[in-house]
């Protein structure tokens, strides 16, 4: 199998991403756009664009028709999704290879088994992984969902069997809330998703968020060792780092085995990632999902392990065997990425979206900037709010935080608001600085007005 | 009386309802008070709900449902 020409299916700072890339292995890239992003970096930058359609993402990005006739049009043989819009979409994915080209990602019936939080659930249950407590399978009587409750012991969270991202969930306090709560958690689901299945599980207050990267070929599973995402909000990611800052040594050995085994047991093909919640009072770790795609925070992974993900995804995608042995990969240094979204942190972090006048983005050692930024480009506002992803690396945190802190005050972004000034904060921040963080640290934070006005 | 026009407040994508299998928030006929809601602004994936500041009739949109509007810019006009 030989991919010569790769149809890009995303857009923003991961489809300038992925035509980098492409074109160290020497493939050709086309880029597909709305009518929105005619004049964006990734068209720019690609050896080809085609135009898919009107500035909606159910109308171009989503569109699965407008993307396979582009591929067709222009005799693309691979089809690289991005994260978002159709990357975790097993129907495109099928569809892409019904075509006869190459969908650069895992077998469509993995994302379709992994897609549904219950399946992943009992994946996970039979490679000897654990789960959340929580009810075994799907909950469609409120009924049901009290025992179980009751069983594991309140808080619960309501969750939607075909939701993700953070989406859908629901914290029930006790008896009465659940009652309350349930039945509106299914209601809304199957509006939202298309499916009113609902499960149930334990809140663990005061976790981490700790995923694993892995890569497979569809027999062999290695890992890129593990990221941690702590500081969220809304249940968006904000900021991310490699390595987890806190976790023991023999920790981080079994919860990598741990993703290895999952991994495997499915025979993983492409690069994925595992999450996890990390209870760092008793020191264990559960499952949560399973994303089979490239995620927004590789960059870390990347920084610490030498390994080019993305490169490696399309290696797997034209049928190479991983070229990386387990005893291949080690850790060096520490990595931090800042998500820079054109919000106002000053103002409940409302979108802003607009053109930007001038831009000067930061450099020098151990910086890195992926981004879809130009001077005089326009941040379009139907999309979203991601707009770049500053990442420093350093041989230890302690050094890593203070280039984070340099390289921040290079970056400016003209004309738009951007959470810039939140990052500033909170690379200050005494918790932030000693790792002393769980998943709700940062909505606590914030309701503590610890922002300074900007 | 001159016709008065509700304006977007945000760039972003129009949506007529409060969720696709539902129906719209004001049809043309439909009487509006002043605070009504008569659309959505999705801007960067959030929803902003648009209300009206002025009370009356709805004469006519101007925007179809989901489609890309700029901030200001007219969403409907209404008899007042």
């Amino acid at each position: 199998m030989t991919i010569d020409r790769l149809l890009v299916a995303s857009r923003g700072e991961i489809a300038v991403r992925i035509i980098r890339a492409a074109r160290e292995l020497g493939i050709r890239t086309i880029q597909v756009y709305s009518q929105a992003d005619a004049d964006s970096l990734a068209v720019r930058l690609a050896d080809q664009a085609v135009e898919i359609g009107p500035p909606a993402a159910a109308r171009s990005y989503l569109n699965i028709e407008a993307i396979l006739s582009a591929a067709q049009k222009t005799g693309a043989d691979a089809v690289h999704p991005g994260y978002g819009f159709l990357a975790e979409n097993a129907d495109f994915a099928e569809a892409v290879e019904t075509t006869g080209l190459v969908f650069v990602g895992p077998a469509p019936a993995t994302i379709r088994l992994l897609g549904d939080k219950i399946t992943a659930r009992e994946i996970a249950a039979k490679a000897g992984v654990a789960t959340v407590p929580g009810s075994t399978g799907r909950m469609d009587d409120p009924q049901s969902a009290c025992a179980v409750a009751e069983d594991i012991g309140f808080p619960v969270l309501i969750k939607a069997t075909a939701g993700g991202g953070g989406r859908g969930i629901r914290i029930a306090n006790d008896r009465t809330e659940l009652e309350r709560l349930a039945p509106q958690a299914s209601t809304e689901a199957r509006a939202a998703f298309g499916d009113g299945g609902i499960y149930i599980e334990k809140l663990i207050p005061r976790a981490r968020h700790i995923e694993v990267q892995v890569l497979g070929d569809g027999q062999r599973v290695v890992h890129c060792f593990e990221r941690e995402c702590s500081l969220q909000r809304r249940r968006q990611k904000v900021w991310e780092e490699a390595p987890a800052a806190t976790l023991p040594e023999d920790v981080r050995q079994k919860l990598c085995d741990a993703a290895v085994a999952l991994a495997q047991s499915i025979r993983y093909r492409s690069a994925g990632t595992l999450e996890f919640l990390y209870d760092d009072e008793t020191g264990d770790f559960y499952f949560l999902e399973m994303n089979t795609r490239i995620q927004v925070e590789h960059p870390v992974t990347e920084l610490v392990t030498g390994i080019d993900l993305v490169r490696e995804m399309i290696r797997i995608a034209r049928g190479e065997p991983l070229r990386l042995r387990q005893g291949d990969i080690s850790l060096a240094g520490h990595a931090i990425e800042c998500r820079i979204n054109a919000e106002d942190p000053a103002n409940g972090f409302m979108p802003a979206p607009g053109v930007v006048d001038d831009l000067i983005i930061p450099g020098g050692p151990g910086v890195r900037f992926d981004t879809m930024l130009y001077p005089g480009c326009t941040i379009p506002p139907f999309y979203d709010s991601l707009i770049g992803k500053l990442i420093v690396w350093d041989d230890s945190r302690a050094s890593a935080l203070h280039r984070l802190e340099r390289a921040l005050g290079e970056l400016d972004v003209s004309g738009v608001k951007t959470t810039k000034s939140l990052h500033q904060a909170l690379v200050l921040d005494d918790d932030v600085r000693n790792a002393n963080v769980h998943t709700r640290f940062l909505e606590q934070w914030l309701e503590r007005d610890r922002l300074p006005p900007t | 009386m001159a016709n008065k026009q509700v304006l977007s407040p945000l760039p972003g994508t129009f949506y007529r309802k409060p969720a696709p299998d539902q129906p719209p928030y004001k049809k043309e006929g439909d009487p509006v008070a002043a605070g009504d809601t008569i659309g959505l602004v999705e801007v960067m994936k959030s929803f902003h709900e648009v209300k009206s500041d002025v009370a009356g009739k709805v004469v006519k949109f101007l925007v179809e449902n989901e489609e890309a509007v700029t901030a200001g810019q007219p969403l409907l006009e209404i008899d007042g």
